[in-house]
């Protein structure tokens, strides 16, 4: 939605990708500039945690890195690294849960009706009245307290701001089931963050 | 007429400015008239535009350096 439009920058990011495959590291460098900051945001909001986000930005570029031989150039290359962190973000997910420190959460059953139960009105501009460190602290809780099919969903939809097709291939979902898991997760957000943010 | 029913089912959409003109103007009307609506439109718009706000989440300088000098490593291993 708010994302940053990188198409514009399609003709140089072929470029850099032909110099990159052909072993000159300045060009990949280049491409790791461009997209470094966003790929951190999506692994902090997927693991909610600042080492393991680290961990996922690290192997995702590194990963980008082994496999750009087999980069397909008709697909964007940032479509792809997206790919590669959801994967790792996953994974360290995964590997928590099997060590027990992230409680069940990824129930996927949840079908039933969306209902708000909040209706208060929030105070305005929560970005002014928090200061950064702890607004981030909010916003990844709440993002945590969401089951992961769905946090998944509204990070590539919501957060960068990949079309709905392109969120359904990269998580092997259909275009229905995306819509779907991004309605519910927005409103769950929302009531999430209404406990903090309501008016007294 | 839309109901709050109605209204909620066409939230996604109506943000993403995806509906068309005669739904948004019936759901305009309806927010207009109704303040739950309006203010669960309203803060799910802001939840939306906080978490793409880059200034909440930047990258930090020393997780950046690190990133970079992982980066050089390998490459310089697979070009020994
Ligand atoms: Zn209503």
């Amino acid at each position: 939605m708010a994302s940053v439009n990188t198409r514009g920058t399609g003709k140089a990011e072929a470029a850099l990708l032909a110099e990159a495959r052909a072993g000159k590291y300045e060009a990949f460098e280049e491409l790791v500039n461009r997209y470094e900051r966003k790929i951190y945001r999506l692994a902090l909001n997927l693991t909610g945690n600042p080492e393991d986000a680290e961990d996922v930005l690290q192997e995702t570029f590194l990963k980008a890195f082994e496999h750009l031989p087999e980069f397909r150039e008709d697909s964007r290359f940032y479509t792809w690294i997206v790919r590669i962190a959801i994967n790792e973000g996953l994974m360290k997910l995964r590997r928590r849960r099997a060590s027990k420190e992230v409680a069940a959460e990824d129930a996927t059953g949840d079908d039933g009706e969306v209902l708000p139960r909040e209706f208060s009105d929030w105070r305005p501009n929560p970005e002014q009245i928090y200061a950064r460190k702890e607004l981030q602290e909010i916003l990844q809780n709440a993002a945590r307290a969401l089951p992961v099919t769905f946090r998944t969903v509204f990070i590539l939809r919501d957060i960068e701001g990949l079309s709905t097709e392109a969120t359904a291939e990269a998580l092997g979902l259909s275009s229905g089931a995306v819509k779907a898991r991004l309605f519910r997760a927005r409103l769950r957000l929302r009531e999430e963050l209404s406990q903090v943010f309501k008016r007294g | 007429m839309v109901n709050c029913k109605d209204c909620l089912k066409d939230l996604s959409e109506y943000l993403e400015g995806c509906l068309d003109d005669e739904l948004r103007r019936e759901l305009q009307a309806h927010l207009n008239g109704c303040h739950h609506c309006k203010v669960i439109f309203d803060t799910t718009r802001k939840t939306v535009e906080l978490y793409c706000d880059g200034r909440v989440f930047p990258l930090p300088d020393n997780v950046r350096l690190r990133l970079h000098s992982a980066l050089r490593r390998r490459w310089e291993k697979k070009r020994a």
